[in-house]
C-alpha cells in the first residue's frame, strides 16, 4: 500500500511536468512562429542566407532585464553596396520585435550594440538586408536565468 | 523635462576614420507588458526612434521596441571625410523629442 501511494506520487509528478513542459513549449512555438511571421513580412517572404552575421550575447544572462546585444555584418559598405536595415526578433519574448536599424554609406561598418530585455531561454534572430535587396541571417541562444518583463 | 543624454564620441579624427559613437538615454522604457498593485497594465511608454545625422546627412537610426532595456544604449559607427555636426534625436511614444548636437574636427 505505501509502496503504491509512492508510485502513485511519482507518476503524478512526472504527468505534472509532462503538462508544464507542453504548456511552455506551445508558449514557445507560438513566439517562434509570431518571430517568424516578422521576418518574412521584412525580406518580403525571401529565404535569408546563413552567414556573414556575427552577434555576441552572453551565453548565460542571469538578469533578462538588460543583456547586452552586439552585431556586426560583413558588408563593404560602399555607395553601391551597403546593409540597409537589420532587423533583431525575439523568439521568446511577448513580442518579437526587438529593434530595427538603419544604415547609410556613412555609418561606415553595419554594427550596433545595445542592451535588450529577454523574458526567458530564447533564440535571438538578426537578420540584414542589403541594398542589393539580399538578405541575411544568423541566429544565438541565450539561456536567460530570471526574466525581464516584470509579471 | 527629460533627462539629459550621455555621447561619447571622440572629438577629433582623421578624414575617412570610422569612429565609434556610444550614446544613453536616461528613460524608464516602460514595456507595456508590467502590471501596478492593483493588477492593472502600465501603460507602455518608450522611446521608440533614434536617429543620427551628420550635417544635416542620415548615417544611422534605430526603431526601437519595448524589449529595449531601460536607459537605452545604443552603439555604432560612422565614416567621417569632414568637420562638423552629429545631431542626435530620441523620440518618446508621447511625441516629444530630445535632441543632442556634437562637434567633430576632421584633419
Amino acid at each position: 500500500m505505501r509502496d503504491m501511494t509512492r508510485r502513485a506520487a511519482l507518476m503524478l509528478g512526472a504527468s505534472g511536468a509532462a503538462l508544464t513542459l507542453v504548456g511552455w513549449n506551445d508558449g514557445a512555438s507560438a513566439a517562434v512562429k509570431e518571430a517568424a511571421e516578422q521576418i518574412a513580412k521584412f525580406t518580403g517572404g525571401k529565404e535569408p542566407a546563413k552567414g556573414k552575421i556575427s552577434i555576441e550575447l552572453p551565453e548565460i544572462a542571469e538578469n533578462g532585464n538588460t543583456v547586452p546585444l552586439s552585431f556586426s555584418v560583413d558588408a563593404p559598405m560602399t555607395a553601391d553596396n551597403y546593409v540597409t536595415d537589420v532587423m533583431v526578433v525575439s523568439e521568446g519574448n511577448p513580442n518579437p520585435g526587438v529593434a530595427t536599424f538603419h544604415f547609410t554609406p556613412l555609418s561606415g561598418r553595419a554594427e550596433a550594440a545595445t542592451r535588450i530585455r529577454l523574458a526567458a531561454t530564447q533564440n535571438i534572430v538578426v537578420v540584414a538586408k542589403t541594398s542589393k535587396g539580399e538578405f541575411l541571417t544568423g541566429q544565438k541562444l541565450v539561456k536567460v536565468t530570471i526574466g525581464g518583463c516584470g509579471g | 523635462m527629460a533627462e539629459k543624454p550621455r555621447l561619447k564620441l571622440p572629438k577629433e579624427a582623421k578624414k575617412g576614420d570610422i569612429i565609434e559613437i556610444k550614446t544613453l538615454m536616461p528613460h524608464i522604457m516602460e514595456s507595456g507588458q508590467r502590471k501596478d498593485k492593483d493588477g492593472k497594465v502600465i501603460p507602455r511608454k518608450i522611446i521608440n526612434k533614434f536617429t543620427a545625422e551628420f550635417n544635416g546627412k542620415p548615417v544611422f537610426s534605430a526603431d526601437l521596441d519595448p524589449a529595449i532595456a531601460a536607459n537605452p544604449y545604443i552603439q555604432f559607427s560612422a565614416k567621417v571625410e569632414e568637420s562638423g555636426t552629429f545631431k542626435f534625436t530620441w523620440t518618446d511614444d508621447d511625441g516629444s523629442v530630445i535632441t543632442a548636437e556634437e562637434k567633430i574636427t576632421v584633419a
